[in-house]
This record gives structure tokens, sequence and C-alpha cells, in this order.
């Protein structure tokens, strides 16, 4: 009897070990975007391929996920196994040991169709720390039927000179359309994103060689003069208030001639069921001043795996299934290929498919193409990245910046006020930061 | 001396009640209405109020998406765990507080009350930290015993209030009749402080349901509330307003629904001893 129970027992315990080994579950850290949410609903399709791993998802809100990562990430927690992070984290991470290196994504996973400059911003000493899901620039999305009835034409790449005018003639409140739309609310993702944009165009940069912030220059001096006189005076009323979401509202809404934003704003503005516009929606480049260098940023949302995981075998998997060429040609049979993750792999964009579904797909390469973050600034700087500087420190800089800027464009203090609080308290946290 | 109110003084006082009570909840009206509308609709401007295209397409991919029920669960886990652990402490504090007080008593009160004034985020690294180390992260344990030591200053105080109001000579009259402390304390002063301990259930139900700090930080996906739920919906890239509030109006129905059937006591508790 004794005999027969341990046996049992012993096939009892087989089996539940079995059962253990049969299935890796992963935690999956994610931002919660159109892409994102479609990843999450064709996730049979990879488990169907790898029976024995199973996807726990975990959605949050761009911030809150920063926020939990980070926290997790730097006390080893080990919560997650797959982390969705973006271009600033990954080369601070990765230097910092904190990602483990993407060295087993398959030999059909062709790592050479990533765009350079996406592949270049998620790498370090050449080995890839986080894949890139979907990649974005900037761009300057119009109304063209505002642009014609106002015998507007764009011919070649604006200057922030030739937008200000363009919006002057746009601007038209008591008809409820505004000159032009752009990010005022403070943040180093949200104002700082387009305000470094501007002032690389103006030949400024955020720090020189040495790492001395550069906010008391005459550079920084006339890009936010033109910010808040283009935005102040032929923007929306309470643009301190408005980040991306806000200026999609208002531009799907036909009140924004002109729109300076991110390119997957495009599939937005263009879509029938979410903008009154679709249908009168022009692309262009981001416009430039004494220079074109780093006048459109650049950002991807990418896979990344933190070291702390058991499981980067199983994850490994799953991001090379997640941002294959494989994974956009199953989104396309899907969804259509109007709703593929853009901006990552240069093949999308030879896809005449896709070419035809996406309107804007030209512009969106361009714009992509074009931005460099290791030479995104006229004079030399010492730091990687186009809208930031990728130094732990950038953040808090880039928040506190944010906020003084986004008082001159409220009026409550002037340019030179703004730009000498900048420099002050970028310098206070650099000396104290040790740099110099 | 009698306050006599005139009519044109009662009719204004309940325009006026009226139209405090219709500002506060009109998000609420306005969260449930957007939850109906189209994601183009609830960004339009001028915003539309009843004439627009009703739709349940919100709710339809909110269940979709996400297991409402296992969020949903978890809260009234936490919630109600909590303010239950939270309950045997307080009571017993607040019974030596009230009844056996030293010099140091306020002091102590005052202490208890000034750790509700650290910010959270403070001490995130060190309770992270800890719990990682004792396998709490992400278990309804470890955030059940987060949020009954964050709310226990409050309940303290609030049934040391209500308990204050009890005469001392009743106690000791059960005492003297041979009562135990035990029975002195569950049998005699819980019944008479029930409306009290109702309200400060509540109000501790209601504070446990809303924390978004904690549940956020130290939860992943099994012990993930509906606060976790709702931060899901938020984008940065995207309309998201009516699904938003689709899912905010899932996350607060069970709670108003409490709220609304037990205001009557929550109003007394929180009033009691306040007119002597």
């Amino acid at each position: 009897m004794n005999r027969v129970m341990g046996t049992a027992l012993c096939a009892l315990l087989a089996g539940g070990i079995a059962q253990a080994n049969a299935e890796t579950k992963l935690t999956i850290a994610t931002v919660n975007n159109g892409d994102m949410i479609r990843m999450q609903k064709l996730t049979d399709d990879f488990t169907a391929k790898n029976p024995d791993i199973s996807l726990e998802w975990v959605t949050l809100e761009e911030n809150t996920l920063r926020q939990r990562v980070t926290t997790d990430i730097a006390t080893k927690g080990g919560q997650y196994d797959v982390m969705t992070i973006g271009t600033y984290e990954v080369p601070i991470w990765a230097e910092k040991g904190w990602l483990a290196p993407l060295d087993a994504l398959g030999d059909d996973y062709d790592v050479d169709d990533i765009m350079p400059a996406i592949r270049s911003a998620v790498s370090n000493d050449g080995n890839l720390y986080a894949a890139p899901f979907y990649g974005e620039s900037s761009m300057m999305m119009y109304r063209k039927d505002l642009f014609d009835a106002a015998g507007i034409s764009i011919d070649g790449r604006l200057t922030w000179d030739q937008t200000l005018e363009i919006a002057q003639k746009l601007h038209k409140p008591d008809e409820g359309v505004y000159g032009i739309c752009l990010r005022g609310k403070a943040g180093w993702g949200e104002n700082m994103a387009l305000i470094t944009t501007m002032g690389n165009a103006f030949g400024a940069r955020l720090f020189d060689e040495e790492w001395n912030p550069t906010f008391d220059s005459a550079e920084w001096k006339n890009a936010l003069d033109m910010y808040t006189n283009i935005l102040g005076n032929y923007g929306p009323p309470g643009a301190t208030s408005n980040g991306f979401n806000e200026n999609l509202s208002l531009f799907n809404s036909g009140k924004c001639g002109m729109w300076i934003d991110a390119t997957v704003a495009a599939s937005f503005v263009t879509n029938p069921k979410e903008s009154k516009v679709a249908d009168k929606v022009g692309f262009t480049e981001a416009p430039c001043a004494v220079t074109c260098t780093g006048a459109n940023w650049l950002w991807a949302w990418n896979l990344g795996i933190p070291m702390g995981s058991q499981k980067v075998d199983a994850a490994q998997k799953f991001i090379s299934w997640a941002t294959s060429k494989a994974y956009l040609e199953l989104v396309a049979s899907k969804e259509g290929w109007a709703n593929v993750p853009p901006g990552t792999r240069m093949s999308l964009y030879q896809n005449p498919k896709y070419l035809e579904a996406a309107p804007f797909a030209d512009e969106t390469l361009l714009a992509i193409d074009s931005a460099d973050p290791i030479n995104s600034t006229l004079k030399p700087k010492p730091y990687v990245g186009v809208q930031f500087a990728a130094i732990p420190e950038f953040q808090g800089i880039g928040t506190t910046v944010g906020q003084q800027f986004s008082a001159a464009l409220a009026g409550q203090m002037s340019v030179e006020q703004a730009l000498s609080a900048a420099q002050s308290s970028t310098d206070r946290t650099m000396r104290k930061a040790g740099y110099y | 001396m009698e306050n006599k109110q005139t009519p044109l003084g009662y009719v204004s006082f309940s325009v006026f009640a009226w139209i405090v009570g219709l500002l506060i909840f009109f998000p609420i009206f306005w969260m449930v209405l957007t939850s109906f509308k189209s994601e183009l609709e609830a960004i339009s401007i001028p915003p539309s109020f009843i004439s627009f295209d009703w739709t349940l397409e919100n709710y339809v991919e909110v269940q979709e998406r996400s297991n409402y029920f296992k969020f949903a669960m978890n809260s009234v886990i936490l919630a109600v765990g909590s303010t239950l652990v939270g309950l045997v402490f307080a009571v017993t504090c607040a019974w030596a507080m009230a009844f056996n007080p030293t010099k140091r008593t306020k002091d102590a009160l005052l202490w208890m009350l000034s750790t509700k004034m650290m910010p959270p985020v403070g001490v995130l690294v060190p309770i992270y930290l800890l719990f990682r180390d004792w396998g709490l992260l992400d278990t309804r344990f470890g955030l059940i015993m987060v949020l009954f030591l964050m709310n226990l200053p409050i309940m303290v105080w609030m049934l040391y209030t209500y308990f204050k109001e009890i005469p001392t000579d009743i106690l000791e009259a059960a005492r003297m009749d041979g009562a135990t402390l035990p029975k002195e304390i569950i049998f005699v002063l819980l019944p008479m402080a029930v409306p009290g301990i109702a309200s400060t259930m509540l109000l501790n139900i209601i504070l446990a349901w809303n924390e978004a700090f904690w549940t956020l930080n130290l939860t992943t996906s099994d012990a993930a509330p509906l606060t976790a739920f709702i931060a899901s919906y938020s984008s940065p890239e995207g309309l998201f307003w009516a699904k938003l509030s689709a899912a905010s109006t899932l996350a607060v129905a069970p709670i108003l629904v409490i709220g609304w059937f037990s205001q009557k006591q929550l109003v007394r508790g929180l009033t009691f001893g306040a007119v002597k």
C-alpha cells in the first residue's frame, strides 16, 4: 500500500515539475498605445509558435511605466522579463549594466534591416540592448485646404521665419482656427522635446564640450523668442496645457492650421474615424533655421530585457517575434498595412503596399533618416540624443527647464529671465553631479 | 434662542445646496456620459451633451482587453482586508488613548498623524527593497499590510474621537460587574460606537480603494487592483478619453453604490461629536 502511495506521490510530483517546466511565464511591461495594444491582441500567434511560453501583460501610462520599471530595474526587483523603454533609457541603462544584450534574436531576424538612426540609438558599444518596436521623428502636419485658401504653397523645407509668416496668415481665432499648434505643457518629454529641436535648428546645444549648459547663448535666445512669439501670438489659448494629445484633439477638430509633432500622429490625423480633417492633411519636414541639423527629433519605443530576469532566452524569443519583419506582415494581414508599427525597419518603406496605405510614409522615412542622435547640433556636443541628452540627470533638468520655458510662454517671466533661470538651475545640477 | 428660518432663506439655502451638489457631481456625470461616446465625439469642441451617437463600444473594448473582475476582486480584497486588519489595531489603540490617557497621549496622536505628511515616494525604494527581499512584491498580503499601516493613523484618530464621547462610567460599571477587558471592549464599547466604527470602516475602505501610489508601484499583475486597471487606459499618444472614461466608470461604480447606500451612516459618523 505504502509503495503504491509513494509511486503515486512521485508521479504527482514529477507531473508538477513537468508542468512547471512546460510553461515559462513572461511578464511584459508596456505603454498604452495603439501599436502595443494591437500586439497584445496578436499574442495567440506567438503562443501558438511557442507553446512553452505564456505572456502576462502589464499596461501602464507612460510616466507610471517609467517610474515603475526604473524602480524595478534599479533595485533588481525582477518583476518584469520584458520592458518597454524609450531611446532615452536604453544607452543609460546599458551603460550601467542593467540590460541584457540581445544576442540571440535568431538567424532570420535581419538586424541590418533596422533603420540605422534607430539602431544606433538602442546600441551601446556595438551591441543591441533593446529592439525597436516602433519609431518616430517629428514633422509638420498642415491643412492643405487652409493653405490653398490663403494662397500658400510649400516649396522646399520651411524655415521658422516662413512658418511664422504662415501662422500669421492662417490665424483666425474668430473662425475657430489657430495658426499653429505646438506643445506647451511643461516636461522633458513634452515641450522640451520640441523646444530642443528648435534650439538645434537655431544653432544651439544643451551642453558644450565641457558639459557646461549653454542656455545663456544667443542661439537659445533666438529659439525661445521664436517659440514664445509663434505659439503665444498665433497658437490656441491656454497653450501651456497642451501636449501631444491635446494638440491632436485640436488638430482633429479642425482648429489648427499647422501642427509640428511626432510622425506617429500622421496615422491619427488621416483616420476618418478620429479626424474631421482626415482628407485635408498635408505633411512636410519640421522647419529649419540656421541649420536643419537636429531640427526633428528621434524617438523609439523598444523592448529590452532587465539583467535580473531569469527567462532571458524566452524573452529574446518574444522580442524577436514582436520586432521582426514577419510581425509586420502579421499585423498587415489582420489589420491592414496602415496599422503596422512604423519607423523601425527599412524594408517597410520599400513595400509598395505600405506606401500605398500610408500617404505619410515618405515624410516619416525622411524625418527618421535625417535624425542622428550623435550629430544633432551645429556645434560639437558631448552627449547622445537629439531632443535630450542621454545622461541620468536630464530628466530632472528637462522638467525644470521645461517649467521655466512654459512660464515664459505664459508671460509669467521674460525669455531672458527663463533662460537665465534655466542656465543657473542646470549649472547647479551638473556641478552637483560632478561633471565639472 | 430658537433659530427660525424664513421660507425665502430655506429656498435660497436649498438652491445653493443643489448647485453645490450638482457641481460636485458633474465630473462623475461627465465621465459616465463620455464613456458612451466615440473617441472623436469625446474630443469634439464644443462638446456634445446628449445628442450624440450613444455607443457601448468602449465598454466592449475594455472587457476584451482587461479582466475587469480580477482587478475588481483585488480591490475588494485589499480594501476590506486592510480595513479589517486596521480595525483590530485601531480599536485597541484608540481604547487605550481614550480611556487610559497618559500625559504623552496627545503627542503620540499628533506624531501618528504627522507620518501622513511624508510624501510616499520618499520611502518607495526602501519599501520596494523590503518587499523584494521578503517576496511580497505583487502579493495581496503585502499590499494589505501597506494600506493598513498607511491608513492606521486616520483610523486611530477617528475612533479616538468617537470613544471620547462615550462616558467612562459605563465601562467602569461593566468592570464592576466583572467584565474582562476583551468583554468590556467587545460587548460594551463597540456596540455603543457602532456609528463611529461604521464610518471609520467606510472611510478606510474608500481610501484604500482609491489608493494609487503603492498599488501601482508594488504590483504587476496578480495583486493589481482597479487603480492599475484605470492606469492602463491612459495613453501618451492617441485618443483615449472615451475608453478611459469607460474604465473609470467601471472602477468607481462599486464604491459609488456602497457610498450611496451608506451615506446616512457615513454622514452620521463623520459629524458624530461635532455638535455638542
